[in-house]
């Protein structure tokens, strides 16, 4: 059974038709890439599913339980968290605090602390930055911060937007190997990526999405030798 | 016909003379307005040395009382800017609405003999009920005329907050009166001790320290709590907050309470302080404490107490230092035109305050 399961999901904005009827699975030790153009409808989909946007029809379930419509921040308890596009990392609190903030709906204090031990493990850079305000990292610290906080809420699945944006090459490098951790760490993702190439290299499955829809879905190797993948999106 | 024609230098000067506006020219005079009456009236009223040392000691310790008066109202202001982007300007009437509830308990503590029996008891009481009043008051506020606005970008919350104003003042004189009340005036707090041959009267340092305790207290609170941080959290970013699992209503009404006790406080001190209560008592200090908050830096902790201390120090020294000396008659009935002044002077010179942050760099 799939970890995450989206079936059918129809959002609109206002009068405009977003997303006509996606649907899209996570399993259990994989990651997932959902790539296409500016607009496609990628970012919307995550939105959707992590309850920051109204669902007009469809429903995503997780481990095999339908979500319906619950809050955002509840979604978090369940186990579904996103990872913001541009990271969103709380600028004036310390690195400390960011990854305290990201544990705020648990109440078990020692698995706080295995847990904060776990992702620093994943992400030592932030180890040695702890006290420090997150706003004077440096873009891919940012970035390795916002994945370590979103893992401290003990996600069931991470959601990903777009990781490497603004990111130079060698970082973008850094932050993909930190997202197979992740998953090699037990914990699936579906990631949003503009950079197709390189979300298609560490993924193990992905969805092509054009004009709100999955116009197509294969494994990795499939999609990476696909004609029109390739003329689209891979240059 | 090329002789006729300015320079190219000349040009330049003309183009640099045109951008200077009428409105360059009335702030420059402001400027110098204010340059002058605080330079010329201090050396004026130090050459007239009309003031003893002993004055000016009273006028200063007089200001730090009712700046952490100020300071305590104006943390209030600041935080729920903070977290809602929003002037509560029912805040001040929410402080009246505390201590005239806390009035009634401390005139029948005094009567009865208990508040001079039993000073920590009875303040401790007293208090607690402001803030429990103001807390409450400050949620239902906040329940009715903050919460249907919140995702409405338009002036109905602000003119909500001016209309709960006039209802929680209107509402205490329907229901009390519009008499002037006497707060009880403790015997323990009667009479004075002398410190480096100055006297101090006893409520100097009973609500200086009261005021410190209370903003340390929350000091911790903001900074070393859960709650605390996620309340920093959601005034930085309240949709990633939202994301983390942050419940974004749960820390504003948490919010509104710590904004709450303080006022509690601060209203009790209020009232200490000038032994007097009625429905308009929160007017005056609620828009000073607001001024106090802009002039630390809207949204800031620690601006807003720095602000509160500053502008009660200045509205209590400037009198008799900058009026006195320009030749102003009984200058202490310009206290409150000092203080306003400043206000305005800080949102045109330096609109993000003393500590520099927020309404200029805000986020969209």
């Amino acid at each position: 059974m799939a970890v995450l399961d989206v079936q059918n999901l129809h959002v609109f904005y206002g009068q405009i038709h977003a997303l006509h009827g996606v649907s899209l699975s996570v399993d259990k030790d994989e990651i997932v890439t959902l790539i296409g153009a500016n607009g496609a409808g990628k970012t919307t989909t995550l939105g959707a599913i992590s309850g920051v946007l109204p669902v007009a029809e469809g429903e995503v379930s997780l481990d095999g339980q339908p979500l319906g419509k619950i809050m955002p921040h509840d979604l978090v308890k369940m186990g579904i968290v996103q990872v913001p596009e541009g990271r969103r990392i709380f600028g004036r609190l310390t690195v400390e605090e960011n990854l305290g903030m990201g544990a705020f709906v648990r109440k078990d204090k020692d698995g706080i602390v295995e847990s904060r031990e776990r992702v620093l493990e994943m992400f030592p850079v932030l180890k040695e930055r702890m006290g420090q305000v997150a706003g004077t990292l440096s873009g891919g610290e940012q970035q390795m911060l916002a994945m370590a906080r979103g893992l401290m809420s003990r996600p069931r699945v991470l959601l990903l937007d777009e990781p490497s944006m603004g990111l130079a090459p060698m970082l973008v490098e850094q932050v993909f190997g930190a997202v197979q951790q992740v998953r090699d760490q037990g914990v699936p993702v579906l990631l949003v990526e503009q950079n197709a190439f390189m979300a298609l290299q560490i993924a193990d499955r992905g969805y092509v999405m054009e004009t709100g829809e999955i116009s197509l879905q294969g494994s990795n190797r499939e999609l990476l030798e696909n004609e029109d993948v390739k003329r689209a999106y891979l240059g | 016909m090329a002789a006729a024609l300015p320079s190219e230098g000349m040009a330049a000067r003309i183009e640099a003379l045109r951008r200077i506006t009428f409105v360059d020219v009335v702030l420059w005079g402001m400027r110098i307005l204010i340059v002058f009456v605080v330079v010329g009236g201090t050396i004026g009223t130090l050459i007239q040395g009309r003031y003893t040392g002993e004055q000016w000691f009273d006028n200063f310790m007089f200001g730090l009382m009712i700046g952490g008066v100020y300071a305590l109202i104006a943390l209030g202001y600041t935080m729920v800017y903070g977290i809602l982007r929003l002037i509560n300007f029912a805040h001040g009437d929410v402080m009246m609405c505390g201590a005239f509830t806390s009035y009634f308990l401390a005139n029948g503590l005094y009567r009865s003999g208990y508040l001079d029996a039993h000073p920590v008891i009875s303040m401790i009481l007293i208090m607690g009920l402001a803030m429990i009043t103001c807390s409450v008051i400050a949620l239902v506020v906040e329940r009715i005329c903050y919460r249907p606005f919140r995702h409405i970008r338009t002036l109905a919350p602000l003119i909500c907050a001016i209309g709960a104003s006039f209802f929680l003042q209107h509402s205490f004189r329907g229901m009390y009166g519009s008499s002037v009340r006497a707060y009880p005036d403790p015997v323990w707090l009667e009479g004075e001790f002398e410190i480096f041959g100055f006297g101090i009267p006893y409520t100097q340092p009973f609500v200086i320290l009261i005021a410190l305790a209370a903003m340390g207290a929350l000091y911790l609170v903001v900074n070393k709590t859960k709650m605390g941080t996620a309340m920093r959290a959601v005034s930085e970013d309240r949709d990633a907050a939202a994301m983390m699992g942050i419940d974004v209503n749960k820390i504003i009404v948490f919010t509104f309470i710590l904004g709450g006790c303080m006022a509690g406080i601060g209203g009790v001190l209020f009232c200490m302080v000038y032994n007097q209560i009625y429905y308009f008592t929160g007017f005056l200090p609620g828009i000073k404490a607001f001024s106090a908050a802009v002039l630390g830096g809207i949204g800031n902790v620690p601006g807003a107490m720095l602000g509160g201390f500053f502008l009660g120090v200045v509205e209590s020294v400037g009198p008799a230092l900058f009026l006195d000396g320009v030749g102003i008659r009984a200058p202490y009935q310009l206290r409150d035109l000092i203080a306003f002044t400043m206000l305005v002077m800080v949102l045109i010179f330096r609109p993000q305050g003393i500590l520099g942050e927020r309404l200029a760099t805000q986020r969209a």
